[in-house]
């Protein structure tokens, strides 16, 4: 990072809001992005972040994610954390290439915040969403390459009063999911479980609890997401966006929705 | 061929200077005072969407008086800056003072090399984990530094009101009472200007005021601004 005594003229410049375009033009090395891009095969370096998923509810949006990352066969990773707040009244998560998604994830946190602070108002739900996509587009290169990130966007839409999901592809799309949605490798486990749980009207605790099902049931047949790890006290990041703002579910409460799951499928006989 | 009249650069230097204090001290003073749970920005501004105080970042604020279109270049100078350090490093890594040096020497080389010096003041604080641990820099037009302790006030009449405000100014204050002990001060300087006597102050309504603290308490960004019902509360 170069260190200039005074403030250069790329910092006095008026004009844009956005971070990422101040550091693409100040400092580009510094983007995830950044430098040649490697030879093709780089998915299989690095460890690699999995199944995320996203409902509404009555008031708001629940995101969750398991806690696993794989590096191939091994576990590389029994609690990474991949949902994450981007801002007051939003959510991101993220599956794919682990250590570029929490970059892109981190990243795109600074993005609302620096707009937020030099703007004086925050972003629409719409503009969060297209500026994740523009994140990612610019993140194509590394994709084509195999360092594949696929986030999951979910907030509050301040305006609508309502929770609202927005989905990626690899390249920068953006597309608003109805309901429920979820992403990464167990994710069409979980997709059918939402299918089955999900009703209108569900209220924020019986969102939680959809969706620890949801990652269980993903858990149960997909070698890469990790299911929730009673011995070791592990369970997933689970965080609900409401109009009162961005809040992870406590620890206690998870213990104690996985806790009754497991109860209800052991007595039902339902572990098939 | 016409030659440049001489003109020797302590002369240069003192229009320059007398140039900016005149620019600053037209407009209305701010004051920024260290209470029990963090630090206290107060102004008198009549306006909702142009501030003299903002966040930079999590621990960090601003405020400034003079001209509008320079400050607010300087701060969002300063928003790019912390966020860029933040994001290089680690977010604990973005301090007031590296903040403080970036804008002293931005003013200094403005104020010698441009025609124009920045009339501008501005206030850099940043709340710390205890009351001792808070920084609060004052920079000048010129790019002169002065780490402060206590209380900052800048703008028309500044010395006046820091004056006033030593008076009654003891350490460990809760919010309201260093609020009240704000207000008052920036009541002191009468709407034509004049300073008035002490117990004769001007009542400001606290839709008049901008009121910001960044608050001890706060986990992340200790920012808030304090407006409405809130402020009125806490001014009462």
């Amino acid at each position: 990072m170069r260190e200039p005594g005074r403030l250069g003229d790329a910092f006095l410049r008026p004009g844009s809001s956005s971070f990422l375009d101040f550091l693409n033009e100040h400092a580009p090395e510094l983007l995830p992005s950044a430098g040649p891009a490697p030879s093709a095969g780089g998915g299989s370096l690095a460890p690699h972040a999995t199944t995320i998923v996203a409902l509404v509810f009555a008031g708001g949006v629940v995101m969750a994610g398991d806690r696993r990352a794989t590096a191939g066969m091994m576990i590389a990773s029994r609690e990474i954390e991949k949902v994450f707040p981007a801002d007051e009244y939003s959510a991101v998560g993220i599956s794919g290439s682990a250590g570029i998604g929490v970059d892109l994830a981190k990243l795109f946190q600074l993005e609302l915040e620096h707009y937020e602070k030099i703007e004086g108002s925050l972003l629409s739900l719409d503009g969060k969403a297209n500026r994740l996509g523009t994140l990612l587009r610019s993140h194509l290169p590394l994709a084509m390459q195999g360092l594949v990130v696929v986030p999951l966007f979910a907030g509050y839409d301040l305006d609508r009063g309502v929770g609202r999901i927005f989905s990626y592809d690899p390249t920068g799309g953006r597309y608003e999911e109805r309901e429920h949605h979820g992403t990464g490798s167990g994710s069409v486990f979980a997709r059918g479980a939402l299918k089955k749980l999900w009703r209108p009207g569900l209220s924020a605790q019986e969102a939680v609890e959809v969706a620890v099902e949801a990652l269980y049931d993903a858990a149960d047949d997909d070698a890469a997401t990790g299911g929730p790890d009673i011995a070791r006290r592990i369970w997933p990041v689970v965080a609900t966006v409401t109009a009162d703002g961005y809040r992870r579910v406590p620890e206690a409460e998870l213990e104690a929705a996985v806790e009754a799951l497991v109860a209800r499928r052991t007595e039902g006989r339902r572990l098939a | 061929m016409t030659m440049p009249f001489y003109v020797s650069p302590e002369q240069l230097m003192k229009d320059r200077a007398d140039f900016a204090r005149k620019g600053i001290a037209r407009g209305r003073s701010v004051v920024v005072l260290a209470y029990d749970g963090g630090i206290l920005f107060a102004t008198e501004n009549p306006s909702r969407a142009l501030h003299k105080i903002s966040e930079i970042y999590d621990r960090i604020a601003f405020a400034a008086v003079g001209k509008y279109n320079e400050f607010e270049n300087l701060r969002v100078a300063g928003v790019r800056y912390a966020d860029l350090r933040g994001y290089s490093y680690d977010r604990q890594d973005v301090t007031a003072r590296g903040l403080a040096n970036a804008y002293a020497q931005t003013l200094g080389t403005v104020f010698t090399t441009e025609s124009k010096p920045l009339e501008v003041e501005l206030v850099v604080a940043e709340v710390g984990d205890g009351p001792d641990d808070d920084q609060i820099y004052r920079l000048s037009y010129d790019g002169s530094v002065a780490d402060e302790h206590g209380f900052v006030v800048m703008g028309g009449q500044a010395e006046q009101l820091g004056r006033r405000i030593a008076e009654d100014l003891r350490p460990g204050m809760a919010l309201g009472e260093a609020l009240r002990l704000a207000a008052t001060a920036l009541g002191t300087v009468g709407t034509d200007g004049a300073l008035l006597a002490a117990g004769k102050e001007r009542a400001i309504d606290p839709t008049q005021l901008e009121v910001a603290v960044l608050d001890r308490a706060r986990p992340r960004r200790a920012f808030r601004r304090l407006t409405g019902a809130a402020l009125a509360e806490a001014l009462a």
